[in-house]
């Protein structure tokens, strides 16, 4: 993913030039078969918001600093790496495409997602991965209380500790978590380690560029299925 | 919604241009909070034996000096204000607590914003960046000092009803949030005889800090009560003579950000106000954990 230097790069100043224009440029790029520029550089994000949401193109954007609230929400196909910090709801609703936080998150990162890969390499805070839909978040650090909350599809790693109330009134998503858990939440159970989720767990970390780290460290969470919504004679009740 | 802004200095030149930090800091919050705006600032104490007094007048035809007449007669010195905007900061010749007294018996029309030995407290309705102009921030130096954005959406939008409140001597709180069990805590705090000036549910916050620390508790023992106590949602900032402290509370909807350099601590809503600080690129950047406590306070020389 590292930027190569034969190619060209567009370098956006949000010191000089505002956020609208940076999205709508991206935005043009939607559905454009070889968007062109397809490398862009951000800088001076200064905790600015909505930086790069909405994307649907095969674009590789990076940001140069620590970004505000909701960074690559909605992404589709493209890139966002963010060199620093990002605030409340990184990578919100990702449909596809990867998001890359080398710092921290606030909470909510990758809240709803339904697709593509969000990649945190410091900590997420509280509620990372809230309503899952589908897609895939690997932390590197540790995820905050109430991560997970009920996820109903996708997949998450956390290669630190997660903290209370893990997986709370979770559905079908699958967590994944090397160190400790402070607490699951309702319904929420360590379930079997097998070889098919060993080597989900290697194809995760390998998507997310972690290397060195042994599958077999990890415990699986899950729901136990015993919640109202689970129950088939409560099924007339909708 | 609401923002928060607090500021540490561990420099003098920090300290110098304390409040220039402030009202960048604060314009930052404007659209978090574009309703009302409020600083406390820590700086100058007031000589041993004095105090200092920031009052607030709804008249702008108030004639401060005299109010400074009356003080002199009464404690003698010379108690010139230095005047802001709709306030003015005076330093009596006396404790805190007996000039006080003496501006609710002589001027009841004035409302006192704090009392101590170096806050003073400035906060008024309109934009944040038309308060930074209108009370001169730029030219406020100090040690340290919190700033409040106000979003209103539990009570009027007041000058009283504007944050920081006061919560005792020499001490603040700024809130983002909103509590849901203030009606019956202030009856209760209201029968251990703490005062109440509006319905604002940060003013019971505050009320409530005044009467942990009053009860002998500590400032971070007092804080931790809020845990058990306080039922909603809250980032708090408090000031305090030396420093400032930060607790979100369990649930931690709210944000905060901290960061730190050689140079400055600071703590916001969100990490755009802290982006206008110098060196804040190279700072330290953290998330404060929910229901922990932290207090920054610099050592008496």
């Amino acid at each position: 993913m590292a930027i190569e230097t034969d190619v060209a790069v567009e370098t956006f100043d949000l010191a000089t030039a505002p956020r609208r224009e940076l999205n709508a440029r991206l935005h043009a790029l939607a559905g454009v078969a070889d968007p062109q520029p397809a490398r862009w550089r951000v800088v001076n994000p200064s905790g600015a918001h909505a930086l790069a949401v909405g994307l649907d193109a095969p674009v590789e954007v990076e940001i140069d600093g620590h970004v505000g609230y909701y960074c690559a929400g909605m992404n589709k196909q493209a890139t966002v790496r963010v060199r620093g910090n990002a605030g409340v709801g990184v990578a919100e609703n990702i449909m596809s495409g990867t998001v890359v936080v080398e710092g921290n998150a606030s909470q909510s990162a990758g809240a709803t997602g339904r697709g593509g890969l969000l990649v945190v390499e410091g900590d997420a805070s509280a509620r990372c991965g809230i309503s899952l839909k589908g897609a895939d978040i690997v932390v590197r650090g540790s995820v905050g209380h109430m991560s997970a909350f009920m996820a109903q599809t996708g997949r998450m790693v956390v290669l630190g500790d997660a903290g209370d109330s893990l997986g709370d009134s979770i559905y079908e998503a699958r967590i994944y978590v090397r160190g400790s858990v402070k607490g699951l939440g309702a319904d929420c159970i360590e379930k079997e380690l097998g070889d098919e989720h060993r080597d989900e767990v290697s194809e995760l970390l390998a998507a997310a560029g972690v290397e060195g780290v042994d599958p077999g460290e990890f415990r699986r969470y899950g729901s136990e299925r015993k919640l109202y919504t689970f129950h088939v004679d409560n099924a007339g009740s909708y | 919604m609401c923002g928060i802004v607090g500021l540490f200095s561990k420099s003098t030149g920090v300290e110098e241009r304390l409040g220039e930090h402030l009202g960048a800091m604060l314009a930052q919050m404007s659209d978090r909070g574009p309703d009302s705006a409020g600083v406390a600032v820590y700086r100058d104490p007031a000589p041993t034996g004095a105090s200092k007094v920031s009052l607030h007048s709804a008249d702008p035809d108030v004639e401060w000096g005299h109010v400074r007449d009356g003080l002199a007669r009464a404690f003698g010195g010379d108690p010139e204000p230095e005047i802001r905007a709709s306030h003015a900061v005076f330093v009596v010749d006396t404790d805190a607590d007996t000039a006080q007294a003496w501006l609710r018996e002589h001027h009841p029309e004035l409302r006192i914003m704090s009392a101590g030995e170096r806050i003073e407290i400035y906060k008024e309705m309109g934009l944040p960046s038309d308060f930074v102009a209108r009370f001169a921030l730029d030219d406020i130096r100090g040690s340290h000092a919190l700033g409040h954005t106000r979003m209103a959406t539990e009570s009027r939008v007041t000058t009283q009803h504007s944050h920081p409140f006061s919560t005792g001597l020499d001490l603040c709180l700024v809130h983002n949030g909103s509590l849901s069990n203030h009606n019956r805590l202030r009856l209760e705090l209201r029968r251990e005889g703490i005062e109440f000036q509006t319905d604002n549910d940060t003013e019971v916050a505050a009320g409530y800090l005044t009467w942990k620390l009053r009860e002998g508790l500590s400032l971070e023992q007092a804080l931790e009560g809020c845990l058990d106590d306080l039922d909603g949602f809250y980032t708090f900032a408090v000031g305090t003579a030396d420093g400032f402290a930060v607790l979100r509370d369990p649930i931690a909807c709210k944000p905060a950000v901290m960061a730190e350099t050689d140079d400055w601590v600071a703590m916001a809503s969100e990490y755009r106000a802290i982006a206008v600080l110098p060196g804040a690129a190279d700072a330290v950047v953290w998330e404060p954990e929910p229901a922990q406590v932290y207090i920054w306070e610099r050592e008496r020389v």
